[in-house]
C-alpha cells in the first residue's frame, strides 16, 4: 500500500521514485505472467503429445503399474 | 507531527524484497535435492514437466518461507541474523508477505497437480503446511525439539522430486527424506551453538539455550552416528550401487569425525567456536555431495559401470 504524505503534494523527485518503483514492479510482474503463459502452453503441448500413464492420469493409476518396488535399479 | 521534516512518502515494496521473502539462499539446496531426487528416481519425465515440477517445489518452498516470515516478523526483528529481512526492516507490509505466501503456495500446488499429478501436489501442499504451520506456528516457539521436527520440512523436496517421476511412494524416496531429517539437527545445532545468544534474546527455545551446550553437543554426535548407517541404507537394500554406498560411507565418516570433535569438546569464551563452524560448513558440503553421488550412482548403473 502506498502511504502518501498527508499535508503536501508530492515533490517531483518523490513522484519519480514512485513511478520508478511501480515500473519495476510492473515489469517483473509482466515477465512472470509472460513466463507462465509460455510454461502452461508448453505443459499443454507435452501432455497432449504424449499422455504418459504415470504422470498424465493421476486419478487412474494404470492397471498393473509396478508397485512395491524399492526403486533404483529395476 | 511537530517535527520539521515532513512525513516521507512510503513507496510500495520493491519486487526484490518479495524475492528475498522466498529465502533464495535456502532455495538453492531445495532445488538441488529435488533435482537429485528426480534424477535418481527410476523412470523418466519429459524435460518440460521435470522443469515444472522443480519450479513448483521451489515456488512452494518460497511460499512457505514467506508465510514463515509473515508469522515471525517480530521474532526476526530482535535477532541480528534476521533483523534485516524485508518485514523487520520495515520495507514491506505484513499483509503483503502473507498474501504473497498464500499466492505462491496455492499456485505451486495447483500447477503441480495439473502438470505432474495429485500425489506429488498433495505432498507438496502438506510440506508447505508442515513448515508454515506445524513448524513455524506450533512447534518452534514451544519445544527445543523444534529443529528435529522442522528438519522434516527441508526433507520433502527430494521425496517430491522422486514421486513426481514415479507417481507412487516407495522405500527409496522415504529413505532420502529420512537422511535429510537426521542431517538437519547436527547441521542446525552446530549453527545454534555459535549464534545462541541471538535465539535466547528472541525467546526461541533452541536446544543450546534450553538444554545447555553439553547436552546439545552430545545430541549432535548421536544424530551424526545414526546418519552414517542410515545414509548407507539405500546401498544395503539394493536401491543404489556401490558408488553411492562408498561415497556415503566416506562422507558420513568425515561428518561423524567432525561431530566427535564438536561433541566431546567444551567451549571456552573467546575460542571462536572453530569446530562448530567447521561442522556447519561441512554439513552443507556433505548434503550437496551425497545427493550428487546418488545421481552419479544412478548414471553409473545405467551405463553399466558398476556391474
Amino acid at each position: 500500500m502506498i502511504q502518501f504524505p498527508e499535508t503536501r503534494p508530492l515533490t517531483a523527485a518523490e513522484t519519480e521514485a514512485l513511478r520508478a518503483r511501480q515500473r519495476s514492479r510492473n515489469m517483473v510482474m509482466g515477465l512472470i505472467l509472460g513466463f507462465l503463459v509460455i510454461l502452461f502452453f508448453a505443459i499443454s503441448i507435452v501432455k497432449i503429445a504424449a499422455p504418459h500413464p504415470k504422470s498424465a492420469e493421476p486419478q487412474a493409476p494404470a492397471p498393473g503399474a509396478k508397485s512395491g518396488t524399492l526403486g533404483g535399479h529395476a | 507531527m511537530s517535527t520539521a521534516t515532513p512525513k516521507a512518502l512510503i513507496l510500495p515494496a520493491d519486487w526484490r524484497d518479495f524475492f528475498a521473502l522466498t529465502k533464495p539462499g535456502v532455495m538453492r539446496l531445495v532445488i538441488f535435492t529435488a533435482l537429485c531426487g528426480m534424477l535418481a528416481a527410476p523412470g523418466t519425465l519429459h524435460p518440460v514437466l521435470a522443469f515444472t515440477a522443480i519450479l513448483c517445489i521451489a515456488v512452494g518452498a518460497g511460499g512457505a518461507a514467506a508465510l514463515n516470515q509473515w508469522w515471525e516478523a517480530d521474532i526476526d526483528a530482535v535477532m541480528k541474523r534476521t533483523s534485516r529481512r524485508p518485514l523487520p526492516g520495515g520495507r514491506m507490509e505484513r499483509e503483503s508477505a502473507r498474501d504473497f505466501g498464500f499466492a505462491l503456495s496455492g499456485l505451486s500446488v495447483m500447477t503441480m497437480g495439473l502438470a505432474i499429478g495429485w500425489l506429488a501436489a498433495g505432498i507438496l501442499a502438506f510440506s508447505i503446511f508442515y513448515y508454515a504451520w506445524i513448524y513455524t506456528v506450533w512447534l518452534k516457539p514451544r519445544t527445543p525439539q523444534n529443529i528435529v521436527i522442522g528438519g522434516g520440512a527441508g526433507a520433502f523436496p527430494p521425496l517430491i522430486g522422486w514421486i513426481a517421476v514415479t507417481g507412487h511412494i516407495t522405500l527409496m524416496p522415504v529413505l532420502l527424506f529420512l537422511i535429510i531429517f537426521m542431517w538437519t539437527p547436527p547441521h542446525f545445532w552446530a549453527l545454534a551453538l555459535f549464534v545462541q545468544i541471538d535465539y535466547s534474546k528472541a525467546g526461541i527455545p533452541m536446544m543450546p539455550v534450553v538444554a545447555g551446550e553439553k547436552s546439545t553437543r552430545w545430541q549432535i554426535l548421536a544424530y551424526a552416528a545414526v546418519l552414517l548407517p542410515l545414509s548407507m541404507t539405500p546401498w544395503f537394500i539394493g536401491g543404489t550401487g556401490r558408488v553411492y554406498g562408498l561415497a556415503a560411507f566416506l562422507l558420513g565418516a568425515v561428518f561423524l569425525w567432525l561431530s566427535v570433535k564438536v561433541g566431546l569438546r567444551t567451549s571456552t569464551p573467546g575460542d571462536g567456536m572453530k569446530p562448530e563452524k567447521r561442522l556447519f560448513a561441512y554439513s552443507i558440503f556433505y548434503l550437496f555431495i551425497l545427493f550428487a553421488m546418488l545421481v552419479v550412482d544412478r548414471f553409473a548403473t545405467i551405463y553399466g559401470l558398476q556391474a
